[in-house]
């Protein structure tokens, strides 16, 4: 870790925060992708079903 | 050479992305993490600025990326008007919460850096309100979106708000050379002689950048994929209520 002085707490707030939304982001759009494919692959399996 | 229009097609773009979006998604964390790193442990604190310094690895290439992002909806938005090819309107809307957050970050950052700086962590400089309105603007746009059921509808009057949008996105960029007044400085990265930064900023600098683009790239990609099975779905549907 390197020595940030004085303005440690800056930084560091700065860092975790952004990482923190990107990584929110990231997880945001993997689930609602996994979620989308979910439905749309039940409702094509119900369309071939019913012919 | 395959033209650019053929992507327009769901099936090809969906085909392309298949393979496409695994390789930029690995190259987004890979040149991120060499990017931030080098920026976070391996540059010198500044004589002035101290340690916050570090924080200008995030802060810049947000910003770049919440204008930029701006840019691309822009483009797809016309790209909707002009030609209707559908993807291009989802394509718009995949982008939208990314410059959300994006554009969150670089106020965000820039409030952190700002209070130890400049000793306070809000002014009403003409950069950072263009950075608030365009905040606002990704708030309407992703909101106007949602509030709309007819797909057609929401892509015609997004792309309107995207329009207009768009002199805030340059405002963004451009506050501080319109108005030489405020505290926000010049931009910090230029090709012109006698630029402002050492390489030892400079080089992690643009590395971050280059990461940051990539993950804009991959977040893109992915949210278009979900965005034309979630039309799919909405038609499959339609047409089962109809039968």
């Amino acid at each position: 870790m390197p020595d940030l002085g004085r303005y440690a707490l800056e930084v560091s707030l700065a860092y975790l925060a952004s990482l923190g939304l990107i990584g929110a982001l990231v997880l945001w759009y993997w689930l609602r992708g996994r979620s989308v494919r979910q439905q749309l692959d039940e409702v094509e399996k119900r369309r071939t079903g019913n012919g | 050479m395959a033209s650019l229009w053929e992507y327009a097609n769901p099936l090809k773009f969906m085909r392309t992305t298949d393979w496409l979006l695994p390789v930029v998604a690995v190259a987004a964390v890979v040149v991120t993490t060499i990017g931030l790193v080098w920026g976070f442990f391996f540059t010198p604190d500044d004589f002035r600025q101290g340690a916050t310094v570090k924080i200008v690895f995030i802060h810049v290439p947000a910003a770049m990326m919440a204008i930029n992002a701006w840019v691309m909806m822009l483009v797809a938005s016309l790209v909707w008007l002009i030609r209707r090819h559908h993807v291009s309107a989802l394509a718009a809307k995949a982008a939208a919460p990314i410059g959300l957050v994006m554009t969150l970050i670089g106020l965000i950052t820039g409030a952190v850096w700002g209070q130890p700086m400049w000793g306070t962590w809000w002014a009403w400089d003409p950069r950072l309100t263009s950075f608030l309105i365009l905040f606002l603007f990704y708030l309407g746009y992703i909101a106007l979106w949602s509030a709309i059921d007819d797909p057609d509808t929401g892509a015609d009057l997004t792309a309107v708000l995207c329009l207009v949008g768009s002199v805030f996105a340059v405002l963004s960029r451009y506050a501080a050379l319109f108005w030489n007044q405020g505290l926000h400085q010049g931009a910090s990265l230029s090709v012109a002689p006698g630029t402002r930064m050492d390489w030892a900023y400079k080089a992690p600098l643009y590395i971050c950048m280059v990461g940051f683009g990539l993950i804009f790239v991959t977040l893109v990609l992915a949210g278009t994929r979900t965005e034309i099975r979630a039309r799919r779905m909405k038609a499959l549907v339609a047409r089962e209520r109809m039968a």
